[in-house]
């Protein structure tokens, strides 16, 4: 059974659809600045967010706003809707299955006094499948940084089953103080834009996204994008720091290529700390892939947590559509311990298949292939 | 409950004195376990009870990991936020994600295959057995801890977790 991607939408600091997004990032424009914000964080940081004034004015061409949902309500109804339009691909259907990606959901409600049963992230799910009239129980997949990548893999697999034809994967965390304070504690943050496998790397970027892949069984017209294979896996090493040797990510990969080890590119997690883009350089060496050009899109987009591995895939997939190959915003200077390919040039590039990895909290790792057809 | 027999119980009250409670019954010596939030605890616990049954000649990937809750990781959640008022908790912010109980039990028992979080409203079987009956037929899964893992913001908890192995087929 063959998977296609019948339509897609970005919804970042970069823009509200998918070619806006696109756009910016093949200029090699970062959506990351300085960001002064109280309800965020009582100091300054970096990072990507959304803007939501235009947020409020697009959801409501589309939808009352007498329901009074809260941002996050918003926008994943706002950028499926935007995926959906003019796709051909009916939400309605009892063959379509709504899959969710989100770490944390509305998890900014619960300081503003909303309860727990409100900011339940299955009840952001049942609010989409109302919005699109779907009579599925949907999916949600909170799988830490991994979910947008794990999402977009079950969607293949459901459909591979035979039990739907379609499917809408959205993944989307947008900031609280709730996600900002924690990733403070930890000290991951840098106090800079990210620098991805750059040697001065200190830390991450946070980022807000909203971003929807429609998967189908339809054939489509070529220049097809087919989910080929993909796979998740886990470290067995510690919770929060990721393995030492990329054991994990080094058996997603393998499993998600299989025999076929050709791949054109490489779209890593590289979230431009310390230990993860060593991670990172260490299984993408040892699965024999170090002279593949691997970028990471971090510098772009900040780290959108469940939206990461759908914004970055639906980037990769039109890098394939175009031929264009896009550099890692932040690197300057080589610093893995690994020697790769870092791309360092966004440029014409002839490219079939993609490669796209996440790691995540929990020591979990996933792999998904992508290929191009005519 | 084990395999429909009583296996153990006690009179604690609170989850967190049972899970002591039966972590004891266990005779676990494992450290990491107390610094475990609710829901990793509950899940560690039913791992570590079924694990015993596993089959001892597979790969590490070998085995896959698929639970499903309703609260999500709310009961550390609402915790967190707590801690956000004075000094906001590495060591709490850590567990604000329920794959997190994915992770304990794989380093526990050296586990390194798939491994996937859903939520949803209720417990649904049919769901479960789906996906891993899926497992089974396209990777290389043999076994897996499956089930429904909730612990929601008061303290009330459920797991209903089983050890599913592939059958071995011999027309296949």
């Amino acid at each position: 059974m063959s998977v296609f991607v019948a339509a897609h939408n970005i919804i970042s600091a970069l823009g509200f659809t998918s070619e806006e997004n696109g756009e910016q990032v093949f200029a090699g424009k970062s959506g990351i600045a300085l960001v002064a914000d109280t309800a965020l964080s009582p100091v300054e940081f970096p990072a990507a967010l959304i803007d939501k004034n235009r947020l409020i004015k697009e959801y409501d061409e589309i939808a009352s706003s007498a329901e009074e949902l809260s941002h996050f309500d918003q926008i994943i109804r706002l950028s499926a809707n935007k995926a959906l339009n003019g796709s051909g691909i009916d939400a309605s259907s009892r063959k379509t299955i709504i899959i969710l990606s989100t770490t944390k959901g509305n998890i900014g409600e619960l300081a503003k006094g909303k309860n727990a049963e409100q900011v339940q992230l299955w009840q952001s799910a049942h609010r989409l499948a109302q919005f699109l009239n779907n009579p599925n129980e949907p999916m949600v997949v909170s799988n830490a940084c991994i979910s947008g990548v794990a999402a977009i893999l079950m969607g293949k697999r459901l459909i591979d089953s035979g039990k739907y034809d379609h499917a809408i994967v959205v993944g989307a965390d947008l900031l609280s103080r709730f996600v900002v304070s924690g990733f403070q504690s930890f000290h991951s943050l840098s106090a800079q834009p990210c620098r991805p496998f750059d040697k001065n790397r200190d830390g991450l970027s946070l980022g807000e996204g909203a971003a929807t892949v429609v998967l189908t069984n339809q054939q489509l017209p070529a220049p097809a994008l087919e989910i080929i294979n993909g796979a998740t896996s886990n470290d067995a090493n510690h919770i929060s720091g990721p393995s030492r040797t990329g054991e994990g990510l080094l058996i997603a990969i393998n499993k998600a290529l299989g025999e076929d080890r050709a791949v054109d590119f490489i779209s890593a997690h590289g979230t431009a700390t310390p230990y993860n883009d060593d991670m990172e350089s260490k299984a993408i060496s040892r699965a024999g892939l170090s002279q593949v050009p691997v970028n990471s899109m971090k510098g772009y987009f900040g780290h959108t947590l469940g939206a990461a591995g759908v914004i970055e895939s639906i980037i990769s997939m039109m890098s394939l559509t175009a031929n264009k190959q896009v550099k890692t915003l932040g690197y300057s200077e080589f610093g893995v311990a690994e020697e790769i390919t870092i791309a360092t040039e966004s440029k014409d590039q002839h490219m079939n298949k993609v490669l796209k990895v996440a790691s995540g909290f929990g020591g979990c790792n996933a792999a998904l292939v992508i290929e191009k057809h005519g | 409950m084990v395999d429909g027999q009583l296996f153990f119980e006690s009179d604690e009250a609170t989850f967190g004195a049972f899970a002591k409670a039966i972590y004891k019954h266990l005779g676990c010596k494992y450290s990491k376990f107390y610094k475990m939030d609710s829901l990793s605890k509950l899940g560690f616990l039913g791992a570590e009870i079924l694990m015993q049954n596993q089959a001892n000649d597979l790969r590490d990937d070998e085995t896959a990991l698929v639970f499903c809750n309703r609260s999500s990781s709310l009961n550390t959640d609402v915790k967190y936020q707590e801690t956000i008022k004075d000094i906001p908790s590495p060591a709490v912010f850590v567990y604000t994600l329920p794959n997190i109980v994915i992770g304990e039990i794989c380093i526990r028992h050296g586990i390194k295959g798939e491994a996937a979080f859903f939520v949803r409203e209720s417990n649904d079987p049919a769901f479960m057995v789906d996906y891993v009956n899926l497992l089974f037929a396209s990777t290389n899964t043999k076994q897996c801890l499956v089930g429904w893992l909730e612990m929601d913001e008061t303290g009330n908890y459920e797991a209903n977790i089983h050890l599913a192995v592939k059958e071995k087929c011999d027309n296949r």
